[in-house]
């Protein structure tokens, strides 16, 4: 008899960690807290009691909301912390600003920050479960595993579909999750974007890379654009955002390539009219706010589980 | 009481002399004497057999911090970490607080009152401040003590002032060393640029950042025709460009690290900052590469680029942390990992370790003939150890040697004649 599966994981960190086994269980266990989200009262008490810190040295809207209301939904105490408002202000270092909120014993602490592996160093000093909700350029899994769900809902599978992923790969943290993911899950992945979008051998990653849009979502199941992520060049990576809207912006006419039922996704926040245009933001493939909506059921799976290892 | 001292049936290896047999070394009033076939009955004897008897190594790129970040490393405690790794000179980069950019500070660094337990060679700022802008006063440096000039830890950024640099420390003779860095292409880097990097989030340092800067001091030490020196070099391409360079006649010399011939970025993964330094780690080839350098004579010298921080530059993000490690207690052991692995000979080993610094420093030591300081390394080739955090004399613990158990071991350092470091008698 199969041993019966566990999820182990008391900090999630990355896509690179989770087996496809982890991925499939925190998608059932998402897709059965979802219809909380639709009940007149949107509340169960499951994590009553639990203290969860949204520690946010980034700017964030829809993450640190979606987090936030996720685990109010499950009944747990949240606070939310951001960089104006900590004592990074004042030069305290991360960890002892994490020694300082580990002291007053929360449970999970959910943490953005702009250094990549800065939750990873956090796991280190405090005995809280951590979320990573976006490090530097690495990782943001929990984006990665609302974008999977979404698909996975739409399609029926990951495995097997064609996966492209245009724009600045190289700045994406939600591009690195999202290669490991699908590519883990057994879709066939591709990127696109000018060279200076691309990070060196991101084909390790398990993305192919692809000369041009039309290449990469030729009979594509799914479309992704990234956001052009303007704060965090400081080098001159594209000539201007016109020209880039002309050759890797999605279009209706850059979109015969696809798929007729291609979805067509955003991690959001879209800068409309340049890596996508509002006809296809807004058009009938566009499942960019059921990924909203999923991210809260993705994210209340997450808590869960995270505690399910501390023994409650 | 007699001061003579005779290091009985070791491993004479003398890489100038080409010696390599096991013998007896005479030591007295600080020389290395001629032995005898009569042993004076008060004299010193300390039995050796088994071990070997090289020169005392010399470590030419090394950061004391001192003056300035005393927290980090004083020439005090640099140089008793330097004497139980086995040297007994060592050059001190200039990037100190002040830097070392006048003849105050080059003898604020020699002065009796440092207790320092090697000799110390000054290496001074190319530039006032390191800034890049106008020279520092060469002349008066060398009058003080300095032995060569870099801008360390820095590049010089403008070719015309690393031109006038060498040409001005050629009418002083004091060596240029170059750190070699394009640095419009490694700018906010914190790792090699490559497979790690990007798996990590990690802004890269690509190989070309190194290899762009090294080519443009070749073409100006053949422009000058004044001898250079390409310090710490981490890549495959800058070790091609090098070998070239010396073919065609270039006087130009390089040195390369423990860390670069034994670590690659994996190293990195999990953010250690204890494999962050600048240049990087590299990959497999590039490893490859310096130790095929380090066989056919493209390097010169064995250097650590010592760089000790306290937990408050290292204990933190990783693209926050400081770059560098510490390297005088390791340095040794990894170095006979390349005897041990076929690479070189013991006497091409101490060549690096030891007369080749000598001689592209100008300095003395590198040999045991008759006539030199007594400055003499014994080594426990077979001795294995674990490099643990407590065992650390140096102030800084940020190697990424940690924990590691490593093989061959100073075992007595004689500087002068005098013992700096002896776990033997």
């Amino acid at each position: 008899m199969k041993d019966p599966y566990l999820f182990q994981h008391k900090h999630i960190l990355s896509i690179e960690q989770l087996s496809p086994a982890d991925i499939f269980h925190i998608f059932d266990t998402a897709t059965s807290f979802k219809e909380i989200s639709n009940r007149p009262v949107k509340k169960v008490p499951t994590l009553k009691g639990k203290t969860i810190i949204n520690f946010f040295f980034e700017p964030s809207t829809r993450t640190r909301l979606s987090f936030e209301i996720a685990a109010k939904r499950m009944s747990a105490d949240t606070f939310n912390i951001s960089a104006s408002t900590s004592s990074a202000q004042k030069g305290e270092t991360l960890i002892d600003t994490a020694l300082n909120l580990e002291a007053m014993n929360p449970d999970i602490i959910i943490i953005r920050h702009g250094s990549s592996g800065a939750p990873a160093l956090l796991t280190r000093y405090v005995n809280a479960g951590i979320i990573n909700a976006g490090d530097g350029t690495h990782e943001h899994p929990s984006q990665a595993l609302l974008d999977m769900m979404t698909v996975q809902e739409h399609k029926g599978t990951i495995e097997g579909l064609k996966v492209a992923i245009v724009g600045d790969i190289a700045h994406s943290r939600v591009a690195h999750s999202d290669i490991l993911g699908f590519s883990k899950m057994g879709a066939d992945v591709r990127v696109a974007g000018p060279a200076t979008f691309m990070p060196p051998h991101i084909d390790t990653l398990g993305a192919t890379v692809c000369s041009s849009v039309a290449e990469a979502i030729t009979d594509a199941d799914v479309v992704m654009a990234l956001r052009i992520q303007k704060e965090r060049q400081d080098d001159p990576l594209i000539p201007s955002l016109r020209e880039y809207a002309q050759f890797y912006g999605i279009n209706k006419s850059i979109l015969r390539h696809a798929r007729p039922d291609a979805l067509i996704m955003h991690p959001g926040p879209i800068n409309r009219g340049v890596e996508m245009n509002p006809d296809v933001a807004d058009g009938s493939g566009s499942v960019i706010l059921e990924q909203v909506t999923n991210g809260v059921a993705i994210r209340m799976a997450l808590l869960y589980l995270i505690m399910g290892t501390q023994g409650v | 009481m007699s001061d003579l001292l005779i290091l009985q049936n070791g491993r004479i290896l003398d890489p100038v002399t080409g010696v390599d047999e096991t013998g007896d070394l005479w030591i007295k009033d600080g020389r290395i004497v001629q032995g005898d076939k009569q042993i004076p009955e008060t004299a010193n004897i300390i039995d050796v057999q088994g071990k070997w008897i090289v020169p005392g190594l010399i470590d030419m790129h090394v950061h004391l911090r001192e003056p300035g970040e005393e927290y980090k490393e004083t020439v005090e405690s640099g140089t008793r970490a330097a004497a139980a790794g086995g040297f007994t000179a060592v050059a001190c980069m200039p990037n100190t607080r002040p830097v070392n950019d006048e003849a105050s500070v080059t003898r604020f660094l020699l002065s009796d009152e440092r207790n320092a337990s090697t000799r110390v060679y000054p290496a001074a700022a190319i530039s006032r401040g390191s800034q890049g802008t106008n020279l520092a006063e060469y002349g008066e440096l060398k009058e003080a003590g300095a032995v060569a000039v870099t801008d360390d830890g820095l590049p010089v950024l403008d070719s015309q002032l690393m031109r006038r640099a060498m040409e001005y420390a050629g009418s002083h003779d004091l060596l240029v060393i170059s750190h070699s860095e394009e640095m419009a292409l490694s700018k906010n880097g914190s790792m090699n640029e490559g497979v790690v990097s990007t798996r990590l989030g990690l802004r890269g340092i690509p190989a070309a950042a190194e290899a762009i800067m090294v080519y443009r001091e070749i073409a100006l030490a053949e422009l000058t025709g004044q001898r250079t020196h390409i310090a710490h070099v981490s890549t495959l391409a800058a070790t091609d460009l090098i070998r070239q360079a010396k073919a065609r006649g270039v006087q130009v010399t390089a040195e390369t690290t423990p860390h670069y011939f034994t670590l690659t970025e994996e190293a990195v993964a999990d953010y250690n900052t204890n494999a962050k330094m600048n240049p990087p780690l590299r990959t497999e080839k590039d490893r490859q590469a310096i130790r095929e350098g380090l066989k056919d004579g493209t390097y010169d010298c064995i250097a650590t680029d010592h760089a000790p921080h306290s937990v408050l530059e290292k204990e933190c993000e990783f693209d926050q942390a400081a770059y560098g490690i510490i390297g005088l207690e390791t340095s040794l052991p990894l170095s006979l990992n390349l005897v041990r692995e076929g690479v070189i000979e013991p006497l091409r080993l101490f060549e690096l370790m030891s007369s080749n610094p000598a001689k592209v420093l100008k300095v003395t030591g590198g040999t045991l003939a008759v006539g030199s300081n007594a400055d003499v390394t014994v080594i426990d080739p077979e001795k294995e150890f674990i490099f643990s955090r407590e065992s650390i004399l140096s102030k800084g613990k940020n190697s990424p040697f940690l924990d590691w158990k490593l093989q061959g071991k100073a075992v007595l350092t004689i500087m002068g004649g005098r013992f700096t470091y002896d776990e033997l008698t």
